[in-house]
């Protein structure tokens, strides 16, 4: 166990290295398509927009000069005039799923960031279940919004959340009344599409609301299609009641012109269990920023995933759970691969406050490197103000295991294919945290596609 | 047939194998006997073809093919098999997916139609059953916790199943008792063929004496000093390894 002994600090973003000139380019559309923004009488709403606006105008982009964006450089992106994408009436087949072939279930999508009612269904939901569209919610569910929008992803720590809030307009909302149990996956689709000649953005909001005794399963696919250059800076905020299960897996597979920020903030009441799993293997640019508060006693988290990059991709991952209660676990398994001269960045914290004793975290974050430039940055973290409590972290970098290589070619095997079962056993210890078994067999299976590729 | 003529290869710069000479007839089992150092090791590294030996000279001429050019996949497909002295373990790849993925490799190299799930299976309940092996062994992954023993009947299996044309057993006695010893034999025993030939590399006479060899070589410093019938074991047995201008703690 390692133990800091400093003072409990907020999480404040520091304005260290604010580049507020960066800020200009993004907010300008606001001018135009702020006055269309959905939702624009409530005024709790307006304030949070005018909120983001401000912050964002005096900060800019996350800039490497803060600590937590010292290994990802956003710099260019502000060489980049992205324009807000327009409504997308883009024909969109072969939808990704997780779903056994003509097997159906609740499924929403979202182009650009914008929602399409007509590739989305919400049939086959428990009475009670609501799954609809953000900017549709904001007629309908007012008060649940403006119960939970904003709580956790706060504007003032996070730039990028600061300009979500400033553009909010739509994303997927999802609430399980107390005590429902969703069985079937409820998919959710985000199709990025953009346009060749304009680079464009979307900030999708999403909300996940499982209340009290209640269970739900999230399945998320991030895809391209298009060749494009798009933004997109999700934010994602999670509320799990007391003794509520919520299983959340995340597909990132987006195009090679995409950047992908996401920010998924979560709350964890007493016996609760958030469960978080991020296979990322798209993008030129991504961070997953993935933070969970066990705000209850005997809370649970999971907080694990893969990314596996190649080319001169760049993922970030980059994670903070904070134990605020006594008899809190917490688990995080991630591995990652890296060829090429792509380049990841693994950023783990674990927080446990003076109250939190009975806390149990196992932190794990093991890198593969497949060739000469590629490169991963790891940085685990732990901050320990209890003294009752059991934590572990490990994190390693390395090759592949040249007498595994050899002993597999000595066999017949030839060499793809040896580092193919040698790379695919490496991830699989991340992959088994994946309770749901056809979850992760469609994981496994997006693993396989991106084995296939290297061949 | 098996032709190794002058073999030079350097480990890191150094040079290892100094000229060896040895032919291998098929249905032959001969073995190469030395003091630790001597190059024995090196010696089924450069046959099976790993990275990191470099061959400075000489050839081996593997039924009239050059085996050296080859990678080490082709030799194996081709029916080089090096049974090793430290199997590797290998976590998250099960011992079943190997082997299956081993076979139709070299299957798919032959000609031959790739085994279904079920054939497969129908032949590795044969061949387990032959060699006396437990079938919860195939369910864990590549040797990871295998004792000393059940490592080296794997290896015995993965042989019975890819039926080598040419058998490389390094050290093969090291790291057992006597009784495993013995059952490993006893399957390499049952895999001697008039057509398979097998290259028995060893430090100690012991594995001999269950292993029955048809030629013995010493090799000491990178070269095979002396050639004989099986009594040559039992000679060096006795007297070790001094005569021939070799430490043995080199």
């Amino acid at each position: 166990m390692t133990a800091h002994h400093s003072p409990l600090h907020p999480m404040t973003y520091s304005t260290r290295g604010a580049d507020p000139a960066t800020a200009t380019a993004f907010l300008a559309p606001l001018d135009q398509v702020g006055a269309g923004l959905p939702g624009s009488g409530l005024s709790w709403l307006t304030e949070l927009r005018a909120a983001g606006r401000e912050r964002f105008a005096a900060v800019g982009l996350p800039t490497i000069k803060n600590e937590s964006w010292r290994y990802t450089n956003l710099r260019d992106l502000a060489k980049v005039s992205f324009q807000p994408a327009a409504p997308a009436a883009a024909t969109i087949d072969l939808l990704p799923t997780v779903r056994a072939e003509g097997q159906d279930g609740p499924r929403l999508v979202f182009v650009d960031g914008r929602f399409r009612a007509d590739l989305s269904s919400v049939e086959g939901l428990p009475p009670g279940v609501e799954l609809l569209s953000l900017a549709a919610a904001l007629t309908s569910h007012t008060d649940l919004l403006a119960d939970h929008i904003g709580r956790l992803a706060a504007a003032d720590d996070r730039p990028l959340v600061a300009l979500n809030s400033a553009y909010l307009a739509d994303g997927p909302v999802l609430h399980v009344p107390a005590g429902v149990q969703v069985e079937r996956p409820i998919e959710l689709v985000f199709v990025s599409v953009g346009t060749e000649a304009q680079a464009t953005s979307c900030h999708p909001r999403s909300l996940l609301i499982a209340e009290a005794g209640s269970k739900a399963v999230v399945v998320e696919h991030h895809v391209g299609r298009g060749a494009g250059t798009t933004l997109a800076n999700h934010v994602t905020e999670v509320f799990v009641g007391e003794g509520a299960t919520l299983h959340h897996y995340k597909s990132q597979r987006e195009g090679t012109g995409a950047i992908h920020l996401s920010h998924i903030a979560a709350t964890v009441a007493t016996g609760g269990c958030y469960d978080n799993f991020i296979l990322t293997t798209g993008a030129k640019l991504s961070r997953n920023e993935v933070v969970s508060r066990l705000d209850g006693t005997e809370a649970r988290t999971h907080v694990s995933g893969g990314y596996l990059v190649r080319g001169t991709q760049h993922a970030d991952t980059t994670t903070l759970i904070v134990h605020a209660q006594p008899n809190g676990t917490s688990r995080e398994v991630y591995k990652g691969v890296i060829d090429d001269t792509a380049r990841a960045v693994f950023q783990g914290k674990i927080t446990v406050c003076p109250d939190a004793q009975k806390t149990d975290g196992y932190q794990l974050n093991r890198a593969l490197l497949l060739s000469d430039g590629a490169e991963i940055d790891s940085k685990p973290e732990l901050e320990i103000h209890a003294d009752d409590v059991k934590c572990s972290h490990g994190c390693t970098a390395g090759e592949l295991d040249d007498d595994a290589l050899f002993y597999l070619r000595a066999r017949g095997i030839d060499r793809d294919t040896a580092q193919g079962l040698l790379i695919g056993a490496f991830l699989s210890e991340s992959l088994e945290e994946i309770a749901e078994e056809s979850i992760r067999d469609a994981f496994q299976g997006i693993v396989a596609g991106w084995l296939e590729e290297q061949k | 047939m098996i032709e190794i003529k002058n073999l030079h290869a350097t480990v890191d710069g150094k040079e290892i194998l100094k000229g060896v000479d040895l032919t291998i007839r098929p249905g032959e089992v001969h073995a190469i006997m030395g003091p630790n150092g001597a190059g024995k090791s090196t010696m089924s590294y450069v046959l099976a073809g790993r990275d990191g030996y470099e061959v400075t000279e000489g050839s081996v001429t593997y039924y009239g093919k050059d085996l050296l050019a080859m990678e080490p996949e082709e030799r194996a497909a081709e029916g080089v098999f090096l049974a090793f002295q430290y199997p590797v373990e290998i976590p998250g790849v099960g011992n079943t997916t190997f082997l299956k993925t081993a076979i139709n490799a070299i299957r798919k190299h032959r000609g031959e139609k790739e085994l279904d799930a079920m054939q497969f299976l129908k032949l590795i309940r044969e061949k387990t059953k032959a060699l006396g092996m437990n079938d919860e062994m195939l369910k864990r992954a590549v040797n990871v916790g295998f004792s000393g023993g059940e490592k080296k009947r794997n290896e015995t299996l993965q042989m019975a199943v890819l039926e080598p044309k040419f058998a490389i057993l390094d050290e093969t006695d090291s790291g057992l008792d006597i009784d495993a010893l013995k059952i490993v034999a006893e399957g390499v025993n049952a895999l001697r063929s008039p057509d398979r030939s097998m290259l028995v590399i060893t430090h100690y006479q012991r594995l001999l004496d269950y292993i029955v060899p048809d030629h013995v070589h010493v090799l000491a410093a990178g070269r095979i000093v002396k050639s004989g019938g099986k009594e040559l074991a039992l000679e060096l047995e006795k007297n070790g390894y001094r005569d021939f201008g070799a430490s043995e703690a080199a």
